[in-house]
């Protein structure tokens, strides 16, 4: 049917109603942050799409994984091995260091550093909107991912849980441009906070003195202060300092140590005092 | 056929998933505006039944499914949609390339409305890598215009 009168109200009337329903979901959406609960459920209702989405990626991988070779497949079973003799050994060491450590605070009448739980999660899908730098993990409310949450990869902080939905959540990634983070340098307790800075491999550390203790290569590693992000996993490594006498502080800039466009299996944390704890599937039960 | 009642519903909902298929970050920054892209062939072809009330849902949508604040892509798929709309009977007599031409600055409307948005939210930096999509947005146009138009006609959708 092709009318040559279009019913309802006229097109600018809708547009109008269009851009004032966006304008005002943008407002509350931004500067009340009021949607919180609802898009729990709106994550929930798109999620099939991502599925959908991260499909071929599946089947190109599984299909990837088929057609690898008997010598390859020995080859990583090798190396494999190797790293978990090296580690286990490195491992046995560490539990003696923690005991040891553990005994001494107590001498001192410090704190003892809570156990954190841990679980293995796997990237779903990492969004294309250039403007901000976010990847959708598959674990979710059913898992007991709560907001803010840590997330790891095998090498150190990817950023923190920004959304949860019922059984994927989205994470921001440290680079984002909003995002920052608490930091000390590992060789000097010096405090820092390093902001994103939209591109992938570097973050901008700000409001550094420049009479402050720092030099390229630096180790950075999280503080603790925030309490956001546990203290000690490593972060950032400072990769150039300029130090431009003109303006009040130096210019330095750390690229993290985490490889953030290549992850794929994540690590997320629940310290001790987590607001939810984490809920394990039946077919996750032997995970560490 | 039960089929055809879908089939718009059908194409935006592949043009979303087209839309966030993951893919690597080299080739990621060319990828075309499907969204945009089917929007405009049916707003183009049966504007009595895709107009801005369907690009503001499907904006909402792809907010969610982008990690956007609720309506940075509504607001730009609604203004790019209601030029189209505004103008479709002169613009159906434009040949391919001519609309390809169009498509494309809507494409780079698109582009800066949400760049301007996001822009008054966070402080990001504008490069001309957004611009990108732009142009892959215009050669694939055509084929879009082809593929599409026989699905319709194979449907007889009206």
């Amino acid at each position: 049917m092709n009318t040559m009168f279009t019913r309802g109200p006229s097109l600018v009337s809708r547009l109008a109603l269009a851009l004032f329903v966006s304008v005002i979901l943008i407002f509350i959406d931004h500067k009340y942050d009021g949607f919180a609960s609802v898009k729990v459920y709106l994550n929930s209702i798109v999620s099939p799409l991502q599925y959908m989405a991260s499909l071929p990626g599946q089947i190109l991988n599984s299909s990837a994984e088929r057609f690898t070779s008997h010598q390859k497949l020995l080859e990583d079973n090798r190396l494999l091995t190797l790293q978990s003799v090296s580690m286990n050994e490195k491992l046995q060491r560490f539990e003696l260091l923690e005991k040891e450590n553990q005994r001494l605070r107590l001498l001192l009448g410090s704190p003892i550093d809570a156990p954190t739980e841990k679980m293995v999660t796997e990237l779903m899908a990492v969004d294309n909107n250039p403007f901000s730098l976010q990847i959708v993990i598959d674990k979710g409310a059913i898992n007991g991912v709560y907001e803010g949450q840590t997330v790891l990869d095998n090498k150190g902080i990817v950023g923190q849980i920004m959304e949860v939905g019922t059984t994927n959540s989205r994470v921001l990634l440290l680079a984002d441009i909003s995002h920052a983070i608490p930091l000390r340098i590992a060789r000097n307790n010096v405090r820092l906070v390093a902001n994103g800075s939209g591109k992938i491999d570097e973050l901008l550390l700000e409001h550094v003195a420049h009479s402050a203790d720092i030099q390229v290569g630096d180790m950075l590693i999280s503080s603790g202060l925030g309490d956001v992000f546990p203290e000690g996993y490593p972060t950032a490594r400072i990769t150039s300092i300029v130090q431009d006498e003109s303006r009040p502080f130096a210019q330095v800039k750390a690229t993290p140590i985490a490889q953030l466009d290549r992850l794929r299996h994540l690590l997320l944390l629940w310290p001790e005092d987590a607001p939810t704890r984490p809920i394990m599937q039946s077919s996750e039960e032997g995970q560490p | 056929m039960k089929l055809r009642r879908f089939v718009i519903a059908l194409s935006i909902i592949i043009a979303l998933v087209l839309q966030i298929v993951p893919m690597p970050l080299t080739v990621d920054q060319y990828r075309p505006d499907w969204v945009l892209l089917v929007l405009s062939y049916w707003t183009l072809a049966l504007p009595n039944r895709v107009n801005v009330g369907v690009a503001f849902f499907v904006g909402l949508i792809l907010d969610v499914l982008l990690g956007t604040s609720l309506g940075v892509h509504s607001f730009a798929l609604c203004i790019s949609i209601f030029v189209l709309a505004a103008n479709y009977q002169r613009l159906r007599n434009y040949s391919i390339w001519q609309q390809a031409v169009i498509i494309g600055t809507l494409s780079s409307l698109y582009h800066l409305i949400i760049f301007w948005l996001q822009h008054l939210q966070t402080d990001v930096n504008f490069l001309f890598d957004y611009l990108w999509p732009v142009i892959t947005t215009m050669m694939v146009w055509p084929w879009i215009f082809a593929l599409l138009r026989k699905v319709r006609r194979q449907f007889r959708i009206t």
